[in-house]
């Protein structure tokens, strides 16, 4: 018979080890990102129609679309978007076009290098909208001095990001274009500018917010057309579904300006 | 074509790295350098290659290259320095760029050395979506795609796993087996060199200065990791190497 007592205690059933490897790895969906900005959008609603919020400090959605589609219809609302695309646009082209070419000018040759940098990193920290009143002063009130601003403006993060991009192409690559005899031009035509096109186009995204931003201050400043314009007026006669149908209109050009720009990368980027 | 190293002298400042190095890379001949880490081997490369300068010698080549060689010493490199946004058929392309060569022929010798590498089914794949196995084939074919007269390999298995460099190693004994092709084989790893090279070269460190040369004479394809013959020689170079080594791990870095 067996002692029972002097044996070892039966073995317990074997657990499964606790899972502790989960990640911070937040999951996306698209329905839920909706579902939370179309609920804050009936909340406001709601909270309008019961009256909780003052029309005229904070208009429902449903005036602020009226007063969208009134200035639709009016044709209002596409002269005001036509006049700041024009000045984005026209700004944004030669401060991009500008900045990517002293970037890489930067990137690549030590001449410019250092009094590039010198000189940049002087300019870089000033808000450009402060230097407004001088384009003014040379360009003057119309469009040249609004033009410039944005220019000035989105020239600068173009350039920072441009040669920051050069800097970072692998230079194992370079070295490896060198082993093979690659002439200097190939050498930047097919490895340093392709290596660095991701930089830069992320430069792009970061200038084209800055250049909304000036794009604004410039019209508040002094301007009749354009969104900025809208907003300032509406709010100056408290008509705030105007004002918030402006603002409205900002997040739509913002979101498209980023989805363009997104899907130029996609397209160039294929290989990341 | 041969490759001397002639009295090659180097120095990092007034840090002497490489002292009085003289051996010549016969017409067909597999060279490798082994070493403990720091001892110049991969400078001891770029200077034969023509990518760094030593401070006084330098390296000679003699005979002609073969014909319709666009880069006579080309490199294949540890990194295996491909152009991710290029798939791997136009990564062997880019040496061929820019030398005139009409476009069937550039298409040919792609076909070729795609072929030599196998990577033929692989020509229009990303880097990205390659093993690392895969890639250093397609370092492989870009360096053959120029009709090398001499291939100069800086580690180039290190960054693979093991199994991976095995099949490699297949590949690069295979691959010399079929042509007229000379090699110097720069590894810190002692199976690689017995396996691949007719001669190997080992240096001692600080300087870097030839400590001894040894001869492979078993016949490359009929050498395998099981030859009591490579474990000898593999036995002896470590020998060789052994103490250089334990100084090297020992060594307190500045930095």
């Amino acid at each position: 018979m067996r002692d029972t007592a002097t044996m070892p205690a039966p073995a317990a059933a074997p657990t499964p080890v606790v899972f502790r490897g989960g990640l911070f790895t937040p999951a996306t969906s698209r329905i839920a990102g909706a579902l939370a900005l179309f609920g804050l959008i009936g909340l406001w609603q709601g909270a309008s129609s019961l009256g909780w919020i003052s029309p005229i400090f904070a208009p429902s959605p449903a005036r602020v679309a009226n007063a969208l589609i009134g200035m639709a219809q009016s044709g209002e609302l596409q002269d005001h978007i036509m006049a700041s695309l024009a000045r984005l646009f026209g700004g944004y082209a030669l401060g991009m076009t500008g900045g990517v070419l002293v970037g890489l000018m930067i990137g690549l040759f030590g001449v410019f290098r250092s009094a590039g940098i010198a000189v940049v990193s002087a300019f870089f920290p000033i808000p450009k909208i402060a230097l407004l009143p001088l384009f003014i002063l040379w360009f003057g009130i119309g469009e040249g001095s609004k033009v410039a601003t944005i220019a000035f403006g989105t020239f600068f993060p173009t350039v920072v990001a441009t040669y920051g991009a050069v800097d970072n192409v692998d230079r194992s690559l370079v070295r490896m274009g060198r082993a093979f005899g690659l002439s200097t031009l190939a050498i930047i035509t097919k490895i340093i500018l392709p290596g660095s096109l991701p930089g830069i186009i992320s430069g792009l995204k970061i200038a084209s917010s800055i250049g909304i931003v000036l794009l604004i201050a410039a019209e508040m400043i002094g301007a009749n057309q354009g969104v900025g314009a809208l907003v300032l007026s509406a709010g100056n006669l408290m008509q705030t579904d105007q004002l918030l149908a402006g603002v409205v209109m900002l997040s739509v050009l913002g979101l498209t300006i980023g989805g363009f720009i997104g899907a130029i990368e996609k397209r160039l980027l294929v290989w990341r | 074509m041969r490759l001397i190293a002639d009295r090659i002298h180097h120095k990092y400042g007034p840090l002497p790295v490489l002292e009085d190095i003289s051996f010549t890379v016969e017409d067909g001949e597999v060279v490798a350098i082994v070493g403990p880490s720091g001892c110049g081997k991969s400078t001891l490369l770029r200077i034969l290659g023509g990518l760094e300068k030593p401070a006084s010698g330098g390296a000679l080549c003699a005979g002609e290259a073969p014909a319709g060689s666009l880069n006579p010493f080309t490199f294949v490199f540890q990194d295996f320095a491909l152009l991710p946004w290029r798939t791997v058929a136009q990564n062997v392309r880019l040496p061929l760029e820019g030398h005139g060569l009409p476009e069937a022929e550039i298409a040919a010798r792609i076909a070729d050395t795609l072929a030599r590498t196998k990577l033929t089914d692989f020509a229009d794949a990303y880097p990205k979506q390659l093993s690392g196995g895969m890639k250093q084939r397609v370092g492989i074919a870009r360096a053959l795609a120029v009709k090398p007269a001499i291939l100069l390999m800086d580690e180039p298995l290190s960054a693979l796993d093991a199994q991976t460099r095995e099949l490699l190693m297949d590949d690069l004994v295979h691959l010399h087996e079929q042509g007229n092709l000379s090699s110097v084989y720069v590894t810190h790893n002692l199976d690689e060199a017995v396996r691949l090279a007719d001669k190997v070269i080992v240096l001692r460190r600080r300087p870097g200065k030839i400590n001894a040369v040894v001869e492979l004479k078993v016949p490359r394809t009929a050498r395998d990791g099981t030859d009591a013959e490579m474990a000898r020689q593999t036995k002896e170079l470590w020998h060789l190497i052994r103490a250089d080594a334990e100084a090297a791990d020992r060594e307190i870095l500045d930095a």
